[in-house]
């Protein structure tokens, strides 16, 4: 798979929003527009990974200023059961996600064709299809692009790790001490602002790649429509006689693993804990509120069906008891 | 006691049970809303022995989902009943358009909540904002009013003159 092909699929159909658009810097449903109409996926070729790191610090560099600089010190916590997060002074950990690290690479020992080989799995946001963490936010902190980027609005974002517990993956992390719950009741409510992989939100806006993608001297990962990046996954997988993650997990995630050695060694293989995410099969998370759903449009019906009968049950008993009347008289 | 147009109204056979399904849908809904917000775990909620289920956001959401299931099923059921039943003999009193006003906010932001959460769904995360604190906003002021009218007996209903 040629990833020039790739990035110049991906430009040229952000080039021709843009076109159509007349503009320069393209809003981000143009970008999804450009692709069809479709989400935007990326591919991640584990078979390629040399565990160089170059994505972990080009992700780093690009989204500095997005990072959190909190006020020390911080409030204390009432009640004392909410901890203190922080990482700022471990800004530069490079072995988990942290506030500061939105992806990292995990290593994996396994046996491919009866010999032990490392293979490197870089791991950040899996920008589900129906992301849980946007569906549940309270506040609408976190949210869903068109183009399928999940986002976080560190703005908006009081730190309740809500987004982190509901995850499948457990991928957000949370960082106290800045943020708006600093302005509301510091003490009381709120604990910092959440933090996770945005798949540069801001490049894609302007018709650049990713800055993980970008980097990568091996051209691990591709970005495009969705259906595309599914194509090319199950085109590598066949020849390789390979696995696929991401397609089904959650519902379907926007970020596609291809593996020559099935997902559950790796997951066996991978070191897992917080801010390590694991690799097991996910199912989705957001499918019985979506049936749910589907009962509210039945409900009114049911309650009118409910209404008309005891109408028709009053109508008939008043008839009934009239005459009775009728045949006393 | 004087007997108000409500309480008239509740007594009617089945409606009592129907009154009570109501308040109990409500109670549920505003309980599993404001455990949309993770509070119950911080404040010690879940940590009272049966409660440990509140702390579960997926299990509080899905019993939003079903009060709301419920609650839309209830208020179908009486505005059908009251306008064929009840309306020549009963009118709403200003307590009771103050009632549907703040419901139907509530159900029409709830209505776009959940549309939103289905997949394909995306609204502009502006749009998402409004639409949770309007949300919050209107259950917040429909339980004040609630508060309100049960300190001053405001029913829904009152009688139309010579109606009774």
């Amino acid at each position: 798979m040629d990833p020039k092909i790739s990035r110049r699929s991906f430009l040229k159909g952000t080039l021709a929003a843009a076109g159509v658009a007349g503009m320069s810097a393209l809003p981000l449903p143009k970008s999804a527009r450009a692709a069809g109409g479709q989400e935007l996926a990326t591919l991640i070729d584990i078979r390629k990974c040399i565990g160089c790191e170059a994505c972990v610090e080009a992700c780093k560099d690009v989204n500095a200023p997005k990072f959190p600089e909190p006020e020390k010190p911080y409030p204390k916590m009432y009640p004392s059961r909410v901890k203190v997060e922080d990482w700022s002074d471990k800004r530069y950990t490079s072995d988990r996600l942290t506030p500061y690290n939105w992806v990292f690479i995990q290593n994996a020992t396994v046996k491919m064709k009866g010999e032990e080989r490392t293979l490197h799995v870089p791991r950040r946001c899996m920008h589900c299809q129906n992301p849980p963490c946007a569906d549940l936010c309270p506040w609408g902190a976190a949210f869903k692009l068109k183009n399928g980027i999940t986002r976080i609005n560190s703005d908006v974002c009081l730190g309740g790790s809500k987004c982190k517990d509901v995850c499948p993956w457990h991928i957000p992390q949370r960082q106290t001490g800045v943020g708006l719950y600093l302005d509301l009741l510091p003490a009381f409510a709120g604990n910092g602002v959440m933090y996770k992989c945005d798949r540069c939100y801001n490049r894609i806006e302007e018709g650049e790649l990713p800055a993980c993608i970008e980097i990568c001297p091996q051209n691990v990962q591709q970005i495009g429509p969705r259906e595309e990046i599914l194509q090319k996954a199950h085109q590598i997988a066949k020849e390789i006689n390979g696995y696929i993650y991401g397609e089904k997990e959650n519902g379907g995630t926007n970020t596609i693993y291809v593996s020559p050695v099935p997902f559950q060694e790796l997951n066996r293989a991978i070191e897992k804990g917080p801010g390590k995410p694991h690799l097991k099969p996910v199912e989705n998370t957001m499918e019985h509120a979506d049936n749910l759903a589907k009962a509210m449009v039945i409900a009114p019906f049911a309650g009118i069906a409910a209404a008309v009968g005891k109408i028709y049950k009053t109508i008939k008993d008043t008839g009934n008891s009239e005459a009775g009347h009728d045949e006393n008289r | 006691m004087m007997k108000t147009a409500d309480t008239q109204v509740i007594a009617q056979p089945g409606r009592k049970i129907i009154f009570r399904l109501y308040t109990l849908t409500w109670i549920v809904l505003a309980f599993t809303g404001f455990g949309q917000m993770p509070i119950f775990k911080r404040y010690y909620i879940s940590d009272i022995p049966g409660m440990a289920w509140s702390a579960d956001f997926f299990a509080t959401h899905y019993i939003h989902y079903l009060g709301a299931v419920l609650l839309l099923g209830l208020i179908a059921f009486a505005a059908v009943d009251y306008l064929v039943l009840d309306r020549r003999r009963y009118r709403l009193s200003g307590a009771g358009l103050v009632r549907i006003a703040l419901l139907a906010g509530i159900v029409v932001t709830g209505v776009f909540r959940v549309l939103k959460n289905l997949p394909d769904i995306v609204f502009s995360p502006g749009a998402t904002m409004f639409i949770d604190i309007a949300h919050l906003g209107f259950m917040m002021l429909y339980l004040l009013a609630v508060l309100c009218f049960a300190f001053t007996r405001s029913g829904w209903l009152v009688p139309r003159s010579g109606g009774l």
